[in-house]
């Protein structure tokens, strides 16, 4: 079975699993995104066309929440706090330290071999941590350069 | 029981008013607005129409539902000071090249700001600088003047049911334009241009194109002819501030404005309103004998003929064959007027005049051209004629009134009333009724003002029931109550634009139904004053069908007035499922568009690409969507067409393809 096929099916089952229902359109644009990790133009007319609604409502949700993306995303996704009181507790000098190592240009927020994105976000909500940094889905308070680029080669390793 | 609230201190009885908006502007305080028309929903987004409410303090008066005894009051110094910051923070984000602006003048931003007494900005200019889109023929998008009131992102979703523009971002960086940013000519845009007519700025504009007519004015070795829409001499007169009962005045005054603009000859549509309509009543009573695809649908609005082609393929037989009164005026202007007018071919040059954008994009349509080459070279609207008088010095109010050329030029009340919604089922019924015998020439029961009328008449016999309708959203409704089989009809009329063409986006910019109205009536003042009514009395029509095309549906008739539709697709994408390496593999396209889908198109794609059972040779792809949704699931083997598929069948079909 084609790559391609699984995640047509999957978006299939999404719809259906949402009823073709387009008061859904956020869940189901987010449940698309994880399996796409970011949403591909053809697949958000197929979403238009299935809950009949216009690409152009499909495509202004999209491009509302910084939440969707609608470039390719890499597989680990690591989202420095840059919120007040983590900024004030030096979240710039991570996010620098991050795309130091990951060799990001500017504009750039995805490595080339499609392993990581950075992502600046305003406020996790974990300010008693500050500053926090959130990879995938695992919390992590307290980081410094120094350790922030530690957890970098800890999942590099774990390849 | 009575209710009152308090307006600057005066009591005021309301009664089932929507909002305080409307009781204010009943008591004639001209509250400013950008983003409240009274035909789409409220928005509340432009924040001019703040009044203060004693006890509860600044509200929007087109949100907020009026309370008895309420105290308003709209115009403290509170409140001005609040719409003079919100119109400079307007301005401050607006390309306020205004002097260059086709929208200054009528534009609400500009007349708000002197209205506000704004003499400086006071902040910093962060206007967009983007590129204009102008890859339409009818409309020309800028969103350096755009002030996001969504005023046409609602009118295109809830009047039209089309959603072509929609807002995109968030905040600061928000804007508006077609789905994943592309071009209005990729978007479902179907040209009715009313986006532009409800824009308070210049941010979508109709496309002008009459600068490109006074080269050919200029040039000696060019013969100028040009044609105006019943329309234009309803509405033409507001520009320069004349209105008259019955146009007739204002349209001897167009005459001799072209000519002595240099146009060689000036015809009247409304000439070739009356050819289609004989051509048209003509082709519906055949068809009503033979049953062939009933109801029939005229096809005289080009936004409505997109539409149908865009989202209803299977209705597309519906539509009569009969071009509109602007694609006739172009076949005959080019196959006939030559001979007639004895200039040459090569020296012709064709215009109309139109109260519409989407004729732009109907001329160039290449179901219209003959050898790749359009029949009319330019059409222009109501509004870039005004600006060519005006361009021309002429004092339009003091010109003398003159009589339209013939033979193009000579017309029935029939022809006339074609601008108005209506107007070209109540010809056809003056056609028709006509042929049958009966005298009757008042079916006034069609007019009205409302968006889906339907009407019931005996024709020999024989019950006809007719819907009239306009805006587009009706028109799916319609379209959806006939496909379920709720309704039946024989004759069904379509007009996107409310109101038919007198409100058509080419026209002086109007924001009042009263202004809609007046148009229309006089149209029907004009036809009263006519010497004829009924278009196939009109005496060039018949030597025209004599000399040239000999009867109403001849082989030559058809040639010349009669043209054809096809599926036009709304998405460009498709989603790859399996692509070969080799260069001769099989091309499978499956529909999955939303029937196709729920009928079982997902198993179909699925016994092709599973177990890699045709070793790699046989490209897949998901499709939306081929439009034959009652016939589904669809499939396309190799650019053929199978409808009803099933996994089994199209894999043998595939099997077999890949014998050959």
């Amino acid at each position: 079975m084609t790559s391609n096929y699984v995640k047509f099916e999957a978006v299939c089952r999404i719809l259906e699993e949402n009823n073709f229902d387009k008061s859904r359109l956020i869940p189901i644009l987010q449940s698309v995104q994880e399996e796409y990790r970011y949403l591909p133009e053809e697949v958000m007319s197929f979403i238009s066309s299935s809950l009949s609604v216009s690409p152009a409502v499909v495509y202004g949700v999209a491009t509302f929440y910084s939440h969707f993306a609608l470039k390719p995303k890499g597989k680990n996704i690591v989202r420095v706090c840059n919120g007040t009181a983590c900024h004030v507790k030096k979240s710039a000098a991570i996010i620098d330290a991050i795309r130091k190592k990951l060799g990001l240009k500017e504009n750039e927020n995805t490595t080339k071999d499609m392993m990581f994105t950075i992502e600046s976000v305003a406020c996790l909500g974990a300010c008693g941590l500050a500053p926090a940094v959130v990879v995938n889905k695992n919390v992590y308070g307290q980081m410094t350069p120094d350790k922030v680029v530690g957890l970098i080669d800890e999942i590099t390793e774990a390849r | 029981m009575e209710k009152h609230l308090t307006i600057n201190g005066k009591k005021v009885e309301f009664t089932d008013e929507r909002n305080l908006l409307e009781i204010i502007r009943k008591e004639h305080i001209e509250l400013p607005t950008f983003c409240y028309h009274s035909e789409l929903s409220i928005h509340g987004a432009c924040r001019l129409c703040m009044v203060e409410v004693a006890g509860r303090g600044i509200m929007s008066a087109c949100s907020t539902p009026p309370e008895p005894n309420a105290d308003i009051k709209t115009n403290t110094e509170r409140l001005i000071e609040m719409r003079k910051i919100t119109v400079e923070l307007l301005l401050a984000s607006h390309d306020r090249e205004c002097t260059m602006c086709a929208k200054s003048e009528s534009c609400k931003l500009q007349s708000l700001a002197r209205r506000l007494g704004i003499e400086e900005v006071r902040f910093k200019n962060i206007a967009r600088k983007e590129p204009k889109d102008v890859s339409t023929y009818a409309l020309v998008r800028d969103n350096g003047k755009c002030i996001l009131c969504g005023d046409c992102v609602r009118f295109c979703d809830e009047i039209q049911s089309i959603g072509a523009l929609g807002f995109v971002g968030r905040g600061s960086r928000s804007k508006i334009c077609p789905a994943f940013e592309m071009d209005l000519e990729s978007s479902e845009c179907v040209y009715c241009g009313q986006c532009s007519r409800v824009c308070p700025t210049g941010a979508i504009l109709p496309k002008a194109e009459f600068r490109e007519i006074w080269k050919a004015l200029s040039n000696e070795k060019k013969k100028v002819i040009i044609a105006v829409a019943p329309a234009v001499r309803a509405a033409l007169g507001e520009v320069f501030g004349v209105t008259e009962e019955n146009g007739t005045e204002i349209a001897g005054k167009i005459v001799t404005a072209l000519r002595s603009m240099g146009f060689a000859k000036v015809f009247d549509i409304s000439f070739t309103a009356d050819m289609t309509i004989v051509e048209e009543a003509n082709e519906f009573l055949e068809r009503l004998k033979k049953d062939d695809h009933m109801p029939m649908f005229t096809s005289c609005c080009p936004a409505w003929v997109r539409f149908v082609e865009q989202y209803y393929p299977d209705f597309i037989k519906h539509l009569s064959t009969c071009r509109s009164p602007q694609g006739m005026y172009g076949s005959i202007a080019r196959r006939i007027m030559p001979e007639v007018l004895g200039i040459s071919k090569e020296e012709l040059v064709v215009v109309s005049v139109m109260p519409c954008t989407a004729k732009k994009y109907e001329a160039r349509r290449a179901e219209l051209a003959k050898d790749g080459v359009v029949d009319i070279d330019y059409v222009i609207t109501t509004q870039e004629l005004a600006l060519m008088i005006e361009e021309a010095g002429l004092h339009f109010t003091d010109l003398e009134a003159s009589a339209f050329d013939t033979p193009l030029g000579f017309k029935t009340g029939g022809g006339v009333i074609f601008g108005n919604s209506g107007g070209v089922t109540e010809s056809v019924l003056r056609n028709i009724m006509n042929s049958n015998g009966d005298e009757s020439e008042e079916f006034n029961f069609v007019r009205g003002e409302n968006g889906v009328r339907e009407a019931k008449l005996k024709v020999g016999g024989k019950e006809l029931k007719l819907a009239i309708v306009y805006g587009l959203k009706n028109a799916r409704r319609v379209l959806r109550d006939i496909r379920a089989d709720k309704k039946r009809y024989d004759f069904v009329e379509v007009m996107a634009c409310p109101g038919g063409c007198v409100g058509g986006a080419g026209q002086p910019v109007y924001l009042d139904l009263a202004v809609r109205k007046r148009r229309s009536k006089v149209l029907y003042e004009n036809d009263k004053i006519m010497e004829l009514h009924k278009p196939q009395d009109n005496p060039y029509v018949q030597k025209m069908y004599k000399d040239y095309l000999e009867k109403p549906g001849s082989k030559k008739a058809r040639e010349y007035l009669h043209t054809s539709y096809k599926y036009r697709k709304r998405f460009k994408e498709t989603l790859e499922i399996f692509k070969s390496p080799s260069d001769k593999a099989v091309n499978v396209e499956v529909c999955v568009g939303n029937n196709c889908l729920r009928k079982g198109s997902k198993k179909i794609l699925k016994r092709i690409v599973e177990g890699d059972k045709f070793k790699g040779a046989v490209n897949a792809q998901a499709l939306i969507c081929l439009e034959r949704c009652s016939k589904g699931p669809v499939v396309k083997i190799n650019g053929e067409t199978f409808e009803r598929c099933a996994p089994d069948g199209v894999e043998n079909a595939v099997k077999e393809e890949l014998k050959k």
